[in-house]
This record gives structure tokens, C-alpha cells and sequence, in this order.
């Protein structure tokens, strides 16, 4: 155990050095902190809160499921799409959805890569997370289609027919860009769980529990040449998805910047989306550490320094996203093009400048009260912040596609573009589908790395030349 | 059963017939039987829709069933010709040339025939009424024919009757008349210019000398009429001849834009307005209302009320010294807007007529009141026009009658008790009689009431007998062009649902009732051969009807119907003399004249007209006078200058609107391309009111609010029913056209108006350009100022070769009127589907071809300019690039072809499309079960189905149907020999398409012109699609 995830630094040291609260409170040792976490799953039993939140979530995902078989049988023409408005909610929710992914990347292989140890206690729900937004978020793109049932057109598979997908088209490259993103997400989260489902496997009570944990622990008996082989795969995934923070969203970026519509075609695109992403992840993430932590009793694990560094993450994205506004305005101005200057204008001045107003008083005028330490402490004034910047960000996207489109080029064809029922519904189920997935997730899996957890401990130090 | 039996609501008993008539008295004691009778079908019973929609679901639930346990598509076999029928080769249509009638007047078509379906009808390039164009209305005639709401069966009071029941009691009607001479026998028609149909009635006439015609047609132009015999002391027939004007002065006339001879018009108005032939560029002037689309090409537009016109028209008239024209009441009209800016107007105006003697015209408008073309009758003579440029001939209509009075007299008699049989022959005279005359009440007091027409509409619902008449599709008949041509009618179909024709109907007022309307118009025409000089040299007298026909005849005859008009008939022009002076119909005559609203009870003294307003009505452009309100492709089409669909509104001008405090905004859901919010206003007018919404129209004269006709319908079918507001319920025998003392208060209520073009404004977005023919002629280039055209090699991928053809088009914006004929030509031509108003209200109508309207200058009075805008098919095509699939690519002759069945539906393409061109089928559009209308779609054009997008192709159906045949006949392509629909039918050829490869194609050589510019070059999306710029003539002496 104790060759398992060593950090190069003393987590006494790093505490010491940053001056603020330690990553883990003090007083635990290994037993401690694994019955601690595997007890929500195994021996806590099932709280009334979970069945009340879990019902609620589930009931969205049946709103979710009447949404999109309407939608299959009547086509996209329930939502308030239009000519020339062709993408609505549709896709602002799933650039939002895979923004929110992003933290969960970013904090397991990012901040692992940079040895931050306060991301061990984050970042199996963080990177769950990641995942249950990329099947929110993947969804869409599905059923915003006008045919969906031939959307496997757009994966390149040989055929009698010869076709191929358009390659040139930037809705190619997010196939490529969402599903290989899906898939490393999916197996960093699984390998980091081994060592987790083996503890599980080896305390459950049940048999189910024992059989189920066991299959899916392929068979890890924790043997040092297992612990060698895991931290070897765990850094080359870390690796494979580092890239993936970044190139996922300069895809989904693409859809727009490819594009000639003013207000999309921007080079700016990539780095601002990035921010963007990594900003509303963080903001997700707060939102749910900050409940959790609380209900499960968890403060001694996600410590007020959590909370701190991910609010000072938080505050730098937003201000790269803050510039990104001011440039994306100032290079339209500095064009001299005529379309381009209207979009600044149109976004400020028509008729949706209310929601522009919104979306820069929650991205870029409220989170500055981050610099303040005291709003950093408080956990109330947190966790308002980061539901402000969440629907912030939703309403950039909302203010990217929509203002854009909806008066383009040739003042003839001018429009509107309004949500209809359907439109809100089916978003509300895909927070209701994230919600059940994060609930089950709570229930039958350890919210927290147990390993890792572990290795931070100051009993897991190894003295050198002992 | 008897007529009189019949006649009588109280024993009627529970018949449909009778249910609708109670229901529309609101018959408490009725209702409380219908209630007691059959509770549970109230409902359904009282709403045909409900009951259509309870009949749909339970086929549908049926169908649903039946399909469960079935996987297997039903076998279908396809039955060979046994004996195939000459000339008819599957899969290649032909082409009948016939001519379709309205207000009494024809236009030559050649109708496309697919294994003998009529499904797209194109102009008659022989028939001087069309040269190869068509208006919007004959484009739409496909769908009237195949309308699924069409009366189907004969009827009698509701019950399916066969033919015969009907000759039965028409007969015994008739003995019953013989005695009396048919004094109780009355016919009422539409405008007749059918000389088969006249010569019938007139045959009617000659047994039943006491027996009365009477004419009721609102789509005829009952003030020119009025205006030539008020003139001229006798009816007289006017043609005008554009191509000899050098200056036309439009008086409150659309000439362009509606009316007889209008295709002809257009055609020749455009070919005198070529910039590159800028010294035969004619100027025209308008006083204008409602803004027209003659307005809009005007050199120089006045908008005045239409009160206003004859005033200034007699003040122009006396300014080039025609005599006899002062004002007789010293009346306002006029003086509202006699500002110095008008006098000058006045006398450039008249300076610029008089400077043109005998190449000048004055064309004064339908709406205007028939003492205003009496004054254009004594311009055009003072100043040399008549035989010139105006040509006077015998009527075109037969035997042309004061139509107001006569339906006024039909009223009394009516009222009177003296009518026993009433035969209508077309026509909807419930709806469209003016509200003073209570044709409706009064034709209930008629003993035995016949109406022959193509839909069971207001007027059948108070008649006795509805007859279902054929479309002209259908039926044989014959027509008169606005000069007088005459063209058979021949029909493309059997009747569809066993229709009879005015023909028929009027044969079984003779001893041969069954007769056939084919040999009925053959025997008048073989009658007539003589006069023809048919037959040439036998010199035998005129063959009796029927006594068989000469082999001469017979030759003859296959060539008229071959060519679609037959030779020689051709009014002749004559000289008439202007009489007198003309008398004044001023407003205030009108008022203080009118001895109460002719021909009825009921008027009501007209209020004060202080503060007031003045309401203006007139045809609408799509429905006009709501015949057509059962057609979804004219329903749909946006008005020309309005651009509003499926509704009728009350329009004023900015102005006017601010002082009303009423108007519209654009709703967040489709917003400036779909939805505006209006208040409804209530219209008070002469003791009488009614709501609709208030629409603001740039350039529309202040004071004065235009309501269009048509709307409001109660049974035109399931797409016209319930659509507007009836704008007929304000109108009065007295003030057809205009009218003072209209009160407009604002309900609170809001409306919305479905309307694809809110925003008019060109935002320095260069989508048209224009230059005043003197600057055309010093200094062409100053067209291209501002170009910003980005080099050819500004991009990544290589550029397309095109070894064979390279397709082009352009639109010249000099040349379009806006009369949207290209819009349903095209909607008829590709199978494009009618989405409905809620769907138009979402910003999704479909049309592939669309007209936008760009407003330039001052709000009272803007420069208005129409493009055209279909696939731009751009040689970068930003459409191309994004699509995942590769559902939309670039041909090897430069198209941007869409593979429908390749469409995922992602909607990139339509994003990124500067253009905005693009057409999504968010829902399933097209009607998929509607058997009948099966039969009228382009068997050459895919059907397409939901989450598919499409967009216009430049109907490459027609390109690979001419290059097979050019191949098949091994000669390259001409150049003409591919039309798109939407340049066939254009009436001022606005529209080229040709091989860009080809130098000396037409459209080469005018993408060579100077005016030649592409939309958005900037973009470098370098369209293949271009405009000509406009060039206006404007008079040096008033400038700009």
C-alpha cells in the first residue's frame, strides 16, 4: 500500500506552504479513511434525501424520454427553430453540457500531471461528473437532427455505397473529438476505480455486492506488481487526456469559427471556448462538492482549501473569458467589416440585449467578488456564485448561437428565435438524466478515491533510507 | 320535390342544408333541437372540421391496426396501356395549349401534362395576352383544380341528387315559365367574354324574351368600364400600348400588377426600360395609394389618398389643355397635398406629356372612379395618344352591362317576389355583394335558386341546387384575351368529380340538354367559320350547327387548339370621340349625391367626415376578391410590398399610424421573418364595423387606411375559412373603391400577422443598386463603387473546372415587379409545400424563391425595390463545406446540388448561408395522403419528407430533360433551350438562365454588363446567381 501514488511532496509541507487549510483534516489513518467512504456505500444504508433527490432526477429523465419520442415522431419543428435561426437550444445545451465536462478532465489529469494533491478528493466525482455530461451533452447532437435515425452517417464506415462522411465539414471532427473524449474519460475513470471496487469487493456484506464488485475489480488483489502496472496505465491515460481538455472544446469551437456567420467567425474561438469550458466546470463542480460535502459529512475530506483553489480557478477562467469578450468586440470594431461590427452592436442594442446584459453581469461582473479571501470562505456565498456563473455560461452559448444567427447578412431574412415547451423540457431532462446518473453514482460507487486518499496521509509517507 | 316545398325552412326538418342556415341566424329554438336531437354530436356535427378531424382519427386508428401485424409492403401491380394512346410516351409530358379566364378576360397557357394530369401550367408564347408568361393566379390554377374541397357532388339541399333530378325540376321550372316568357327566369354571370356562352345565353334570352341576364363579376374592372362609356357615351374596349410610351402617367393604376392585359403590360413596360438601350427608356409617373407594384417602378411616385386623384388628375389634364376638365365642386379633393411640391410635380409632370405627344399614355386606375379615366380618355386624346399608344376597340366583354346596377335590379326584383328561378352562373355574390345590397336576404324570396360553381361557398348555402362546375382544366369552353383574341378553352382532365360547365348548364335550358360542352363551342365556332374565312374557296354559306364539319373547319380547328388562339379574331381598333365635359364625381358629389345605396334598403346617412379617415378597398393581390381563398399556394404568398400571408390587415401609412397609436412589432417567436403582433383595430365606417389588425405600409398616402377584399370567408374550405376579416361587410354601392368617414379605434386586443419580411431596410448592405439613367449614361462605374470583390485564389481548396456547361442566372432588379408569379411558379414547378399559417408564423415557410422588398429614402414615400432571390449557387458555396454527410455538393456544371435522401438534417448549411436560401422541412410538410392532390405534383421532382432540407436547383430536372433530348437528337444545347420555371413565367424577363461557357449565351453577356453585381461579393462566395442594377429615369426637373 503504501508504494501506492506517492506524492514527491509532503502534504504536511504543501499545507504548510500555502498557509490555508490542509487537503485533509487532520487525525485520520488508512482504516479510517476507507470505512469512512466505503460506508456511504455499503453499510449507511440508503438516506431519505437520496430517494427524494433520486425520484426528482428520475422524474426529469421521463420528461427527457416524452420529450425526444415526440420529437421522434413529430421532428425538430416542435422546438422554436427557424430560417434563419437553424440551431436552438439544441445545441447551446450541448456546448454547455460538454463546457461542464471539461473540470473532471482537467482536474484528474491536469492537475495530476502537476502533482496538485488537493484534486485527489475532488476528482472521482469530478471526472463522474465528466462523464454524465458528455451523455447529456451527446444527446444533442443526436436528436437536433432532422433524420436522427441516420445519424450514423456521420461516422466514417466502409460501405457498398462508397460514401464517405464530408471531412471538411467541423460536425465531422466533433464526432471524432466528442466520442474519443467519451471514451478516455470513460476509461480514466474505470482504471482509477479498480482499486476502489476491489476494497468494496472485499467489505461488502452482500453477495450481490461481492460478486458485482469483484467483476467489475477484474480481479485486482492489490499485489505490488498490480500497483505498478495501474500507476503506469493511470499516467499514460492522464497523458492521453490532457490533450483532450483542450482539443474537445477547440473542436466544438470549430463548429462556429468555421463557419462564415458573423459573430461565429472568430479565431479567437478556441482558447475562449477552453476558458470557458474549464470556468463553467469548475462552477459545476463547486455545485455539487458544496452539497455533497455537507450531506455525507464529508467536510473533513473536501476541505474549505478545495473550495478555495477551485473559486481562484474559477476566477482566473473567467477573466481569460471576460478578455475573450473584449476582444472578440474590439477585433469586430477593428475589421472594419460591416457585418462584423453588427454583431457587438446587435448583441448590445436588439433584442436580446437583455439577455447579453445577464450573461455579462453572471460571468464577468459577479465573480470578481471572488478576489475578496472572505467570499472565498464562505460556503453559501460559494456555491451562489457558482450556480450564477453556470447559468452565465449557459447563456453565453444561448448569446453565441442564437444572436448570431438571427441576423446575419441580409436584412431580409432577419428573424427571432424563441424556445417553445419542448425546447426547455428536454433540456430539463438532460439535468434530470445528469442528476439520477450523479445519484446512482453517490449510491453504488466510492464518491471519493479511497487509494489516493489514502497515499495522502502522513501515515503513507515513506522515509527515505529507512 | 317541389320548389316550393323546398323553399320552406320551417318543414325542412333536420337537413344539413338548412342546419347551416339556422346556425348562421342563431336560431335558439334550433339549437335547442339540434341539442335534444343529438347531444353527443353537436359538436362534431356543427363544426365540419371537428367532424373531418374525428373521421381522420378513426382512419387513422383503423389504419394503425390493421398495420400491426403487418411487415410486408402491399403488392401493386402496374397495368399496361392495352392500347396506348398516340403520342403519349410514360414519363414524358405533353403540352395543351388552353387559356384561363378572369374578370372576363384570358390569358393563353400550355399546360404540362404528365400520363395525362395537368401539373404545371406556363404561358402561351402565341397569345398576345401572355407571350410565354403568366400571372400568379394562373400558376395557382393547378392547385385550384385539384383542391380536395371542391363541390364534389351535385346537390339539393344538402342530399346527393343525380343530374337528372336536376333537369327534372329545372324543366318543369322552365314549362312553368313558358306561359309568362320567362318573366320570372333569371340569370346571373360573371363577366362573359366567352362568345360560346354568350351566344348560349342569348339563345336562352330569345325563349324567354321576359327572362333577364344579369352581371355580377367584382374581378372586372366595373369604373373602366363606367369611365369608357362616360367618356365615349358607349362601352368601348382600351388597350394600351406600352411599347410605343415614352412617358406614362399612372393614375392610381397598378397596370403592372393587376388587371387586363396585364402580363402583356409588364412585358412590354420592361422592354422599354432596358438601360442598355437608355435612349429608349421610358419614364413613367404615378399617383399612387396603396402602395403597388407599379408604384414601386414609378420614376417618381406621389402617394395621395385616392379621393385626391381626380382633382389632381383634372388639374394635369388642364395643365396640357384638355378642355372640359375643371373641378365642377369646388371640393377638397386635391387640396390637402397641394403644396408647392405638388404643383411642381404637376407641371413637370404635364410639361414632360406634352413634350411626347402621341408617345405619351395616361392609364387610369380600376379603383378609381370612372370620372377619373373619363379624364385620361380626354389627356390621351388631347395629346394625340388614341390610335397610338391607346387603342380603342369594341368591348372584349360581351354585351358589358353596368354590373352595380345590375346586380341592384336582380336585388329589387328579387325583394320583389318576381324571380322564380335563379341561375348563377360562378361567381360567390352572397359574399361578394356590397354590404348595402342584401343579396343574401333577397335571394331566399327566390322560388327555385340554381348555383353553378367550383366550391359549395357562401352563395350554396342559401341555393337550392349547388352544382359542381368544372374547373377550366376540365372543360371545354372559349375565351377573349384583353384584345380580343379568342382562345378554346380544351380541357387537360375529365372532369374529376363529374362537374358540368356553363355550357352544360346552359344547354339544359334548350331542347338538348344532354349536349356535351365540346360540341357545343365546336358547333359555335363551325357557325361562325364563314366569318373566320374558313372553308376559303367553296364560298358556301355558314354550316348550320351541327350539320357535320368541313374538312376545312376540322383543320382549322386542330390548329386553333394546337396554337391556343384562333387567328384573326383579334379586336379591331376604331376612333371614338371624347364628349364633353366630364362631370365630377368628387368624394363630396359622391356623398351629397347619392340618393341613398342603389338597389336596396338599408343605408345609412354617412357620418361627419371631420377627423375622419377615408377607407380604400381593394382586390387582394393573392385572393383577390376571395375567390382564390381556398388555394394555399396564393394563400402563402407573400403580398407584394406587405409581404403578408394568410390574412388581410388593415394598412395605413407610418403616420397615420403614430396618430392612431397602433401598429406592430415583431414577436420573439420568428420575429421580422415570420411573426408581427398587431393591434386589432375596429373599423367604424357607416354605421357599420369591423376588427382587424392594423399593419403600417411605408409610402402609403397619410389619412387613409387600405383594406384588401377576399378574407374573412365563412365556407371557403379548409384553407380559406376563417382567414382575415371581411372587408366587404364595410363596403357600399356608393363608394365601391373609396370612401370618407371611416372612424378607427383601437381594441386593446393583438393579433398576429403572418409576415415574411418585416425588416425593408437595406442597413448599407448593397443588396440593390441603382443610379439615375443620366449617371448610367456619363458614368456606368460609379455602379461598382464600393465593390470589395476578394481576388479568385483567396481560398483553400482548388478551384472547379467545368469542361461542359456552367450554369448561371441573373435577376434584373430593373426589370421585376414583384408580382410573385415566379414565386408559385415555382412552388408548382419543384412540389414545394404549403406549411400554414402557424408554421409561417415560426419563420419556416418553404418557398425556394423568395421576393425581397428593400425600401430607399423618406418613410412617406421610399424608393421601393424588389429582388428575387433563389439559390445563389455560389461558386465557394459556404453550404457545401459544412454539410457532415456531403448531402449538398458542387456539380460538375457548377449547381449546388441537394441530395435529399443523403440529408441528415443538421441545418449547418442553412446557417451558413449568406443568402438565407435555404428550406427546412422541420415538420412533414407535404401532404402525404390528399389523393387528389397526388395527382398534381412534377412527377420529375422528388416529394420531400420531414428533416430534409432544400433550396432552389435552378430546376435542374428541366436542364437533364433538355440535355437528354439534345443528346438524343445529337446537337449540343441551345442557348434557350433550358427554361427555370421561375423565368418562364416572368412577365418582364427579369430572369436569365444559360451556359456561363458559352460566350454568346444571353446571361454571359449580361454578367458582362455593367449593371451585372453579385449579392454579398464580398463574402467571396462568388454567386453564380447575379443582379442587374436598377436604373431609374428620373425627370432632371424634379430630381431625386
Amino acid at each position: 500500500m503504501a508504494e501506492g501514488l506517492v506524492p514527491n511532496e509532503d502534504p504536511g509541507q504543501a499545507v504548510a506552504a500555502s498557509g490555508g487549510p490542509p487537503v485533509i483534516a487532520p487525525g485520520y489513518t488508512f482504516g479510517s479513511v476507507t470505512d469512512k467512504i466505503s460506508a456511504i456505500v455499503l453499510t449507511r444504508g440508503t438516506p431519505l434525501g437520496w430517494w427524494l433527490g433520486f425520484l426528482l432526477a428520475f422524474a426529469l429523465v421521463n420528461v427527457l424520454l416524452v420529450s425526444i419520442t415526440y420529437l421522434l415522431v413529430k421532428g425538430v419543428g416542435i422546438w422554436g427553430i427557424d430560417i434563419p435561426v437553424g440551431w436552438g437550444f439544441a445545441i447551446v445545451n450541448f456546448v454547455w453540457w460538454i463546457g461542464i465536462g471539461h473540470a473532471g478532465t482537467l482536474i484528474s489529469a491536469i492537475l495530476l500531471l502537476l502533482k496538485q494533491t488537493w484534486r485527489t478528493s475532488i476528482n472521482r466525482f469530478a471526472e463522474a461528473m465528466t462523464l454524465f455530461a458528455v451523455s447529456c451533452a451527446g444527446l444533442f447532437p443526436l436528436i437536433h437532427m432532422g433524420r436522427p435515425w441516420l445519424a450514423y452517417w456521420m461516422v466514417p464506415y466502409p460501405n457498398t455505397m462508397g460514401v464517405w462522411p464530408q471531412f471538411r465539414s467541423p460536425l465531422v471532427w466533433d464526432v471524432f473529438a466528442v466520442s474519443t473524449y467519451a471514451t478516455v474519460s470513460l476509461m480514466f475513470w474505470f482504471v482509477g476505480l479498480i482499486p476502489d471496487l476491489a476494497t468494496l469487493r472485499d467489505r461488502s456484506p452482500s453477495r450481490a455486492g461481492r460478486v458485482i464488485y469483484g467483476m467489475l475489480a477484474m480481479g485486482w488483489r492489490g499485489s505490488a506488481r498490480h500497483w505498478h502496472r495501474y500507476e503506469i496505465a493511470y499516467l499514460l491515460l492522464a497523458g492521453l487526456a490532457t490533450p483532450l481538455v483542450v482539443s474537445v472544446h477547440t473542436v466544438v469551437s470549430f463548429d462556429f469559427a468555421i463557419a462564415i456567420v458573423p459573430g461565429w467567425h472568430t479565431t479567437i474561438f478556441p482558447p475562449y471556448f477552453v476558458a470557458g469550458a474549464i470556468y463553467s466546470g469548475f462552477a459545476m463542480v463547486l455545485t455539487l462538492a458544496i452539497p455533497i460535502r455537507a450531506i455525507y459529512g464529508l467536510e473533513d475530506f473536501i476541505t474549505m482549501r478545495h473550495l478555495q483553489n477551485m473559486a481562484k480557478v474559477m476566477l482566473v477562467t473567467g477573466l481569460i473569458v471576460a478578455y475573450g469578450y473584449l476582444v472578440e468586440a474590439f477585433i469586430a470594431w477593428y475589421s472594419g467589416d460591416r457585418f462584423e461590427r453588427f454583431v457587438p452592436f446587435n448583441r448590445v442594442t436588439g433584442p436580446y440585449a437583455l439577455f447579453y446584459a445577464a450573461l455579462i453581469l453572471c460571468n464577468v461582473v459577479i465573480p470578481q467578488a471572488l478576489w475578496l479571501k472572505r467570499v472565498r470562505n464562505s460556503v453559501p456565498v460559494l456555491f451562489v456564485i457558482a450556480i450564477i456563473v453556470n447559468v452565465g455560461m449557459w447563456l453565453e452559448r444561448f448569446i453565441i448561437v442564437v444572436t448570431s444567427l438571427h441576423r446575419d447578412f441580409l436584412t431580409s431574412s432577419w428573424g427571432m428565435y424563441s424556445p417553445t415547451f419542448w425546447d426547455w423540457a428536454t433540456f430539463v431532462g438532460t439535468i434530470g438524466l445528469f442528476l439520477a446518473l450523479l445519484f446512482l453514482f453517490l449510491r453504488f460507487l466510492p464518491m471519493i478515491s479511497i487509494a489516493e486518499m489514502r497515499a495522502i496521509l502522513p501515515e503513507a509517507k515513506v522515509e527515505e533510507g529507512r | 320535390m317541389s320548389p316550393l316545398n323546398s323553399s320552406k325552412p320551417d318543414n325542412a326538418g333536420p337537413r344539413t342544408w338548412w342546419r347551416a342556415l339556422e346556425e348562421r341566424a342563431g336560431d335558439p329554438a334550433f339549437q335547442e333541437l339540434l341539442h335534444n336531437e343529438f347531444p353527443s354530436q353537436v359538436e362534431a356535427i356543427a363544426d365540419p372540421v371537428a367532424r373531418r378531424t374525428f373521421l381522420k382519427l378513426m382512419g387513422a386508428s383503423l389504419a394503425l391496426g390493421g398495420f400491426t401485424g403487418c411487415t410486408l409492403q402491399p403488392s401493386e401491380k402496374i397495368v399496361p396501356y392495352v392500347r396506348q394512346p398516340e403520342e403519349l410516351i410514360p414519363g414524358r409530358p405533353l403540352f395543351f395549349a388552353t387559356a384561363m379566364a378572369l374578370g372576363g378576360v384570358a390569358i393563353g397557357l400550355l399546360v404540362e401534362s404528365h400520363e395525362g394530369r395537368p401539373t404545371k401550367i406556363e404561358g402561351n408564347p402565341l397569345h398576345p395576352g401572355s407571350l410565354g408568361a403568366t400571372d400568379a393566379f394562373a400558376q395557382a390554377a393547378v392547385l385550384g383544380l385539384y383542391d380536395p374541397d371542391r363541390s364534389q357532388t351535385l346537390t339539393n339541399l344538402g342530399d346527393i341528387r343525380p343530374w337528372s333530378a336536376f333537369l327534372g325540376e329545372l324543366r318543369a321550372a322552365l314549362a312553368a315559365q313558358q306561359p309568362l316568357k320567362g318573366a320570372g327566369v333569371r340569370i346571373l354571370t360573371e363577366s362573359v367574354s366567352s362568345p360560346t356562352l354568350a351566344a348560349q345565353i342569348r339563345d336562352v334570352l330569345s325563349r324567354f324574351p321576359s327572362a333577364k341576364w344579369h352581371r355580377w363579376d367584382p374581378a372586372s374592372g366595373e369604373q373602366a368600364r363606367a369611365g369608357a362609356r362616360l367618356a365615349f357615351g358607349e362601352y368601348v374596349g382600351v388597350r394600351y400600348r406600352f411599347d410605343r410610351a415614352d412617358v406614362i402617367l399612372a393614375l392610381d393604376s397598378d397596370f403592372l400588377g393587376c388587371g387586363p392585359g396585364s402580363v402583356r403590360y409588364a412585358r412590354d413596360f420592361a422592354e422599354r426600360r432596358r438601360p442598355g438601350q437608355a435612349g429608349r427608356m421610358n419614364r413613367l409617373y404615378a399617383l399612387d395609394s396603396m402602395p403597388s407594384s407599379t408604384g414601386a417602378r414609378a420614376d417618381h411616385r406621389l402617394p395621395v389618398r385616392p379621393s385626391e386623384v381626380e382633382g389632381l388628375a383634372r388639374r394635369i389634364a388642364a395643365a396640357i389643355g384638355v378642355g372640359g376638365v375643371e373641378q365642377a365642386t369646388g371640393s377638397s379633393a386635391g387640396g390637402q397635398t397641394t403644396s408647392d411640391q405638388t404643383a411642381r410635380w404637376i407641371n413637370a409632370v404635364a410639361k414632360d406629356l406634352q413634350a411626347h405627344r402621341g408617345s405619351s399614355l395616361v392609364v387610369a386606375g380600376d379603383e378609381q372612379p370612372a370620372a377619373v379615366h373619363a379624364v385620361a380618355h380626354a389627356m390621351n386624346a388631347a395629346l394625340g395618344n388614341a390610335g397610338s399608344t391607346v387603342i380603342y376597340t369594341d368591348p372584349v366583354e360581351a354585351e358589358p352591362a353596368d354590373q352595380l346596377a345590375s346586380l341592384g335590379d336582380l336585388v329589387n326584383d328579387m325583394n320583389a317576389g318576381a324571380v322564380d328561378l335563379l341561375v348563377i352562373i360562378g361567381g360567390n355574390p352572397v359574399y361578394t355583394a356590397p354590404a348595402d345590397v342584401p343579396f343574401g336576404a333577397a335571394l331566399s324570396k327566390v322560388r327555385l335558386r340554381v348555383h353553378l360553381g367550383l366550391y359549395d361557398d357562401e352563395t350554396s348555402a342559401l341555393c337550392h341546387w349547388q352544382i359542381p362546375e368544372t374547373h377550366f382544366l376540365e372543360a371545354w369552353s372559349d375565351a377573349r384575351a384583353y384584345d380580343g383574341t379568342a382562345s378554346i378553352v380544351q380541357p387537360l382532365i375529365a372532369p374529376l368529380y363529374n362537374g358540368k360547365s356553363a355550357h352544360e348548364l346552359l344547354a339544359a335550358f334548350t331542347d338538348r340538354p344532354e349536349r356535351s360542352g365540346y360540341d357545343i363551342v365546336r358547333d359555335y365556332w363551325n357557325a361562325r367559320a364563314a366569318d373566320l374565312k374558313i372553308g376559303g374557296g367553296d364560298g358556301a354559306a355558314a354550316p348550320k350547327p351541327g350539320a357535320g364539319f368541313s374538312a376545312a373547319f376540322e383543320s382549322a380547328w386542330r390548329r386553333w387548339l394546337h396554337d391556343g388562339l384562333i387567328p384573326g379574331t383579334a379586336l379591331s381598333a376604331r376612333t371614338v370621340a371624347v364628349r364633353g365635359p366630364i362631370p365630377s364625381t368628387s368624394i363630396a358629389t359622391m356623398i351629397a349625391g347619392a340618393a341613398g345605396p342603389r338597389g336596396a334598403a338599408g343605408g345609412t346617412a354617412p357620418p361627419p367626415a371631420d377627423g375622419a379617415l377615408e377607407i380604400v378597398f381593394r382586390s387582394d393581390p393573392s385572393v383577390l376578391d376571395g375567390r382564390f381563398a381556398n388555394n394555399g399556394w396564393l394563400q402563402e404568398l407573400p403580398k407584394p410590398i406587405t409581404k403578408l400571408t394568410w390574412d388581410n390587415a388593415v394598412l395605413v401609412s407610418p403616420k397615420t399610424a403614430e396618430m392612431l397609436k397602433v401598429g406592430g412589432v415583431p414577436s420573439m417567436q420568428g420575429g421580422e421573418h415570420g411573426q408581427i403582433v398587431s393591434d386589432v383595430v375596429e373599423l367604424r365606417y357607416r354605421g357599420r364595423s369591423v376588427k382587424g389588425a392594423a399593419f403600417v405600409v411605408p409610402g402609403h398616402p397619410d389619412g387613409c387606411a387600405t383594406v384588401h377584399l377576399g378574407y374573412g370567408r365563412t365556407r371557403a374550405g379548409q384553407v380559406g375559412s376563417g382567414t382575415g376579416f371581411n372587408a366587404n361587410a364595410l363596403r357600399t354601392s356608393d363608394a365601391m373603391s373609396f370612401g370618407p368617414g371611416l372612424q378607427i379605434a383601437r381594441t386593446g386586443e393583438r393579433y398576429s400577422l403572418a409576415c415574411t419580411q418585416y425588416h425593408h431596410l437595406m442597413e448599407g448592405r448593397g443588396q440593390v443598386r441603382a443610379i439615375t439613367r443620366d449617371e448610367f449614361v456619363r458614368n456606368p462605374s460609379a455602379l461598382k463603387e464600393g465593390d470589395q470583390t476578394p481576388p479568385k485564389t483567396l481560398t483553400l481548396y482548388p478551384e472547379h473546372k467545368y469542361e461542359g456547361h456552367k450554369w448561371g442566372m441573373t435577376i434584373d432588379v430593373n426589370a421585376c415587379i414583384g408580382c410573385n408569379a415566379c414565386v408559385v411558379g415555382c412552388q408548382s414547378e419543384n412540389n414545394i409545400p404549403v406549411v400554414g399559417k402557424a408554421q409561417v408564423l415560426a419563420g419556416r415557410e418553404m418557398h425556394w424563391l423568395r421576393i425581397d422588398t428593400y425600401y430607399r429614402g423618406p418613410v412617406d414615400n421610399p424608393e421601393t425595390y424588389f429582388q428575387p432571390v433563389p439559390c445563389m449557387q455560389c461558386e465557394n458555396a459556404p453550404c457545401e463545406v459544412v454539410c457532415p454527410v456531403g448531402a449538398t455538393v458542387h456539380s460538375d456544371e457548377g449547381l449546388n446540388d441537394m441530395v435529399y435522401n443523403r440529408c441528415v438534417g443538421t441545418r449547418y448549411c442553412s446557417n451558413n448561408c449568406p443568402y438565407k436560401v435555404r428550406r427546412f422541412n422541420f415538420l412533414l410538410y407535404q401532404d402525404w395522403t390528399t389523393p387528389s392532390l397526388k395527382l398534381g405534383r412534377n412527377p420529375d421532382v422528388t416529394v420531400r419528407s420531414r428533416g430534409v432540407m432544400e433550396k432552389c436547383t435552378y430546376c435542374v430536372q428541366r436542364i437533364n430533360e433538355a440535355k437528354i433530348d439534345a443528346e438524343k437528337e445529337e446537337r449540343p444545347l441551345k442557348d434557350g433551350d433550358i427554361k427555370t420555371a421561375c423565368q418562364q413565367v416572368c412577365p418582364a424577363d427579369a430572369i436569365v438562365f444559360g451556359d456561363l461557357n458559352d460566350p454568346g449565351s444571353r446571361v454571359a453577356q449580361l454578367q458582362r454588363e455593367v449593371r451585372n453585381y453579385a449579392l454579398l461579393a464580398e463574402l467571396n462566395t462568388r454567386p453564380r446567381t447575379t443582379y442587374l442594377a436598377v436604373v431609374r429615369n428620373v425627370n432632371p426637373e424634379l430630381g431625386e
